[in-house]
């Protein structure tokens, strides 16, 4: 196979850090080439680079794509020759159809006026390309997120792609739509589209890609060949650096009494009078233990979790919560709290954090009054309470005034259970708490987990990571559609059982 | 824990910054706003031969623009809570007409009227709010509306017609001066001292205490920065802006006491001013706001309550919009069906010059306070200059778009 695209030496300097320090990487002509690192490894701004979003002249080095060298002075250059890239965040107008969307910027019109009949047309043909069953003329936001990213692979289609770049294309993705948007990579490069992909799933690499490159520190680590037997820890050695034996840390656990109950807890979707979004939900939590829900995205985990919490959503909700066999009232956020719950958000950015204040804003936010007498702070004890966090936790922050938005995920993740500790809650929830931060920071995540329950509190997770919850958990309830349709022990959990459960309701 | 990688690009990039220049590039915006006051103020005291800060014309500035710093210290709040209040011109009118129907026509006691006005103001605050907290009405739906409502309420309640005067113990609310309090000896002696007509000790003794105080204050403040190793300001640039800041305030009050002395606005502003820095910087409510504009549902989802808080920010903004009214009414000592039109624009202006932002969660009292300030000077040169309403109208709008296109470079600078 001929080599499609090289990038020699690349380094990319900004004030004060060099994201890319002399990193190359060579894709050969036809095949899915992973680049593995972790965040702020500069697997993005190598991306960037490539497209042309940094323009030539801003770094070092040379890229040679079809055998001449390029320098692309923006996006629009590298799109001309067949460079496409589809970023995290989907770059698609809600309110605009799907044909719309695919032709946005590229319209097929004569002298300005749109030719609708030739844009469905094209549109009907991208979608059957991708597999993607709906009209041309269906609004993007009524689509779920996995089919929004067939949306932008089908737009990206209709650009005669070469080179199609996914940047982390399954983060927010359920595990079969994942499957699907692979099973479609492979099915492109059959085509002899030629694929970059930037994940931190290595199953996901494994599954897709012929050659691996990792970067960590903005240099590169290693080329590897994907086949036929290249190990998933080998990978991650390479991107954190070290051995990592186990995924996840030892824990020993001796749950002790009850101190969360839920039961027969139902609740009506906001909106939608008539649906039920929760059906009778009942479920335990222990003193010390860790307890996993597991479900697909839309089985009404988030909508369970923060229903409880201050019924931040619904309506009409139902049931009764017990904390220490006794009924609590948490009709509101900060009732739930005095009780003794917290409930760390799936989205830290949007709702677990202001991102624009600093490490000690954010931290004390749940708990002002903690750090203040008669209304006014005490902004020495506030100073301490962040450093105190900080400390025990690693968050990783030049001081405790930096504002939150320049750390790394998984730091802002740190403060976001940094906000909720100190709280001094009983039971903490935590929604998809090692969503998009790297396999080193998960590691320190977990450990935390597993302090707070070795200091006595019931810990709730919610993932849809599976081997995370099965090596995590002491109990895993399964949840679909609403209902909690099973429960496993440690021991039994595995990701058919839970698989099949899911099913089989 | 021992997990540690040092990977994070953006957290390098983002570590304070050691030298001079660095410290002056990130901090432009708070000392861009302080230099840009003081180059317009010298600006025009050349231009008008020293008339911009004659004893009387400081005090004057300071009259004229009591009202719209009132409702700038109002405003912030509402902004920074990611709303916006474009009622307030009219609501002050409004409570500016109610006191001259009051008072002129129902002859009630200055007392009863005061309270009853700014009663009146929470109440419109609490109208406003009601639909903006609890019925998720856009805040600029909402306060459009009022401000018609209650601009037509003006007319009607005035019958188009001025009303006035009012009687002088309403008139002291604006033009009234603080009595110099020491004995009219040492006065006389500090007067033959300066070489002066008369001189007010209060006011100028306000001053020194005054700008002793912020030195005071802004000593302790670096000192604790400093025990908690937080890069400070450099030395030369605390030293340079304290010495601005207490030399303006000195300066100021000693024009003061060489003509009339402290005017009880000055002191209702300060008072209020410092009140509000307080408020906005020190409390657990004002945390909120700040949290409530920076990110809602976060803010939500951390047991702050909300649309209290928003409702709360109103019924407060329609409180000093109504004392504003009073101030205003009794500066003109008549209340016209056109008092406080388009005023609502000159203090979003301010606020937005110093420093607040559109989406909420960002500004600060005194950016808000300079801000206002700032564009009184400009008024009040271009008036001493003779310049055309037509251009004073186009420079003030020019320097709005020009303060709020540099706090954006500066970020995208940053970013």
């Amino acid at each position: 196979m001929s080599t499609l695209l090289e990038m020699r030496e690349i380094t990319k300097e900004f004030p004060g850090v060099r994201a890319l320090d002399r990193v190359s990487v060579a894709v050969k002509q036809g095949e899915i080439h992973a680049i593995c690192g972790e965040n702020g490894a500069g697997k993005s701004t190598l991306m960037k680079v490539l497209s042309g979003v940094y323009p030539a002249g801003s770094y070092e080095g040379e890229i040679v794509y079809e055998g001449d060298p390029v320098a692309f002075r923006d996006i629009r250059d590298s799109e001309a020759r067949g460079i496409i890239i589809i970023h995290q965040e989907l770059a698609l107008v809600p309110q605009l159809s799907v044909a719309e969307n695919i032709f946005l910027g590229n319209e097929r019109a004569t002298r300005g006026v749109i030719d609708w009949h030739e844009t469905n047309k094209r549109t009907e043909a991208l979608l059957a390309k991708v597999g993607l069953r709906e009209p041309p003329t269906v609004k993007v936001d009524s689509l779920g997120v996995g089919k929004q990213q067939l949306v932008e692979i089908a737009k990206a289609l209709s650009k005669d792609v070469k080179l199609l770049i996914l940047d982390e294309p399954t983060a927010a993705l359920q595990e079969n739509d994942s499957r699907k948007l692979l099973d479609l990579m492979l099915e492109l490069k059959a085509q002899g589209v030629t694929c970059i992909i930037i994940s931190h799933k290595l199953g996901e690499v494994r599954y897709v890609a012929d050659t691996v490159t990792v970067i960590r520190d903005g240099t590169t680590v290693s080329t590897l060949d994907a086949r036929p037997d290249l190990s998933e820890d080998k990978i991650v050695r390479d991107m954190v650096g070290r051995d990592m034996t186990h995924r996840f840390p030892e824990h020993a656990r001796v749950p002790g009494d009850i101190l969360l109950e839920v039961e027969g807890w139902s609740v009506w979707h906001p909106e939608h009078a008539e649906r039920r979004v929760i059906k009778d939900a009942s479920f335990t939590v222990r003193a010390g233990e860790v307890v996993g829900i597991a479900g697909l995205m839309g089985s009404g985990r988030t909508e369970l979790a923060m229903s409880i919490f201050g019924r931040s959503y619904g309506r009409n909700i139902s049931g009764e919560i017990r904390l220490r066999g006794k009924p609590v009232d948490v009709s509101t956020v900060d009732r739930a709290i005095d009780a003794g719950l917290s409930y760390v958000t799936e989205d830290r950015k949007s709702l677990g954090l202001v991102l624009d204040e600093t490490v000690r804003f954010n931290t004390t936010l749940a708990n002002l009054p903690g750090v203040s007498s008669g209304g006014i702070l005490n902004r020495n004890e506030e100073t301490r309470v962040a450093e105190r966090y900080r400390d025990a936790l690693a968050i990783r922050t030049p001081t405790v005034f930096q504002k939150v938005v320049n750390l790394s995920g998984g730091n802002q993740q740190k403060v976001v259970l940094a906000k909720w500790l100190n709280t001094a809650p009983d039971v903490l929830i935590l929604d998809e708490p090692t969503r998009g931060i790297d396999v080193g920071a998960k590691y320190e995540i977990y450990t935390i987990i597993n302090e707070l329950a070795a200091e006595g509190k019931g810990v709730v997770m919610i993932s849809s990571e599976m081997p995370e919850l099965i090596g995590m958990c002491d109990r895993i309830y399964v949840m679909n559609e609403g209902a909690l349709v099973g429960e496993l022990a440690a021991a039994e959990a595995s990701q058919e059982r839970i698989m099949s459960l899911i099913v089989n309701e | 824990m021992t997990l540690v990688q040092g990977g994070d690009i953006t957290e390098k990039a983002d570590r304070p910054a050691k030298g001079i220049g660095d410290y002056l590039s990130s901090h432009l915006r708070e000392y861009g706003l302080l230099f840009a006051l003081i180059a317009i103020m010298a600006f025009f005291q050349i231009v008008t031969d020293g008339t911009l800060l004659r004893a009387v014309n400081v005090t004057n500035l300071l009259l004229q623009n009591s009202y719209i710093v009132i409702m700038a210290l109002g405003m912030l709040v509402v902004i920074v809570s990611g709303n916006i209040d474009l009622s307030v011109g009219s609501v002050m009118g409004f409570i500016g007409a109610l006191a001259a129907v009051m008072i002129v026509h129902w002859d009630q006691s200055v007392f009863v009227t005061v309270v009853a006005c700014l009663v009146t103001g929470a109440l419109i605050g609490a109208a406003q709010g009601y639909w903006i907290a609890y019925w998720k009405i856009p805040s600029f739906i909402v306060t459009l509306a009022g401000m018609l409502v209650f601009r037509g309420l003006s007319l009607w309640l005035l019958e188009g017609q001025s009303v006035g005067p009012f009687p002088s113990e309403f008139q002291v609310i604006a033009n009234g001066f603080v009595p110099d309090i020491f004995p009219a000896g040492v006065g006389a002696a500090l007067a033959a001292l300066f070489d002066v007509r008369r001189l007010n000790v209060l006011a100028l003794g306000f001053g020194i205490v005054g700008a002793a105080a912020l030195v005071w204050i802004g000593l302790r403040q670096r000192a604790r920065n400093r025990s908690y190793g937080i890069v400070d300001e450099p030395r030369s640039f605390f030293i340079a802006r304290n010495a601005i800041v207490a030399a303006a305030i000195i300066f100021i009050t000693y024009k003061l006491s060489t003509f009339r002395g402290l005017p009880n606005v000055l002191l209702t502003m300060g008072v209020l001013t410092i009140i509000y820095a307080f408020l906005t910087q020190n409390t657990v409510i004002g945390r909120r706001i700040y949290a409530l504009g920076g990110n809602a549902k976060a803010a939500k989802l951390s047991g702050i309550k909300t649309e209290r808080l928003t409702f709360l920010a109103f019924v407060n903004m329609g409180i000093l919009a109504a004392a504003a009214g009073l101030v205003f009414a009794a500066r003109l000592n008549t209340a016209t069906p056109k008092a406080g039109f388009a005023l609502e624009l000159d203090v979003i202006a301010a606020v937005f010059i110093g420093g607040a932002s559109m989406s909420g969660g960002v500004g600060t009292i005194v950016g808000a306070v300079v801000g206002a300030f700032l564009m009184g000077v400009l008024n009040n040169g271009m008036s001493i200059m003779g310049i055309g309403i037509d251009y004073q109208q186009m420079i003030k709008g020019l320097v709005l778009l020009a303060a709020v296109v540099f706090d954006v470079y500066n970020k995208q600078k940053q970013g």
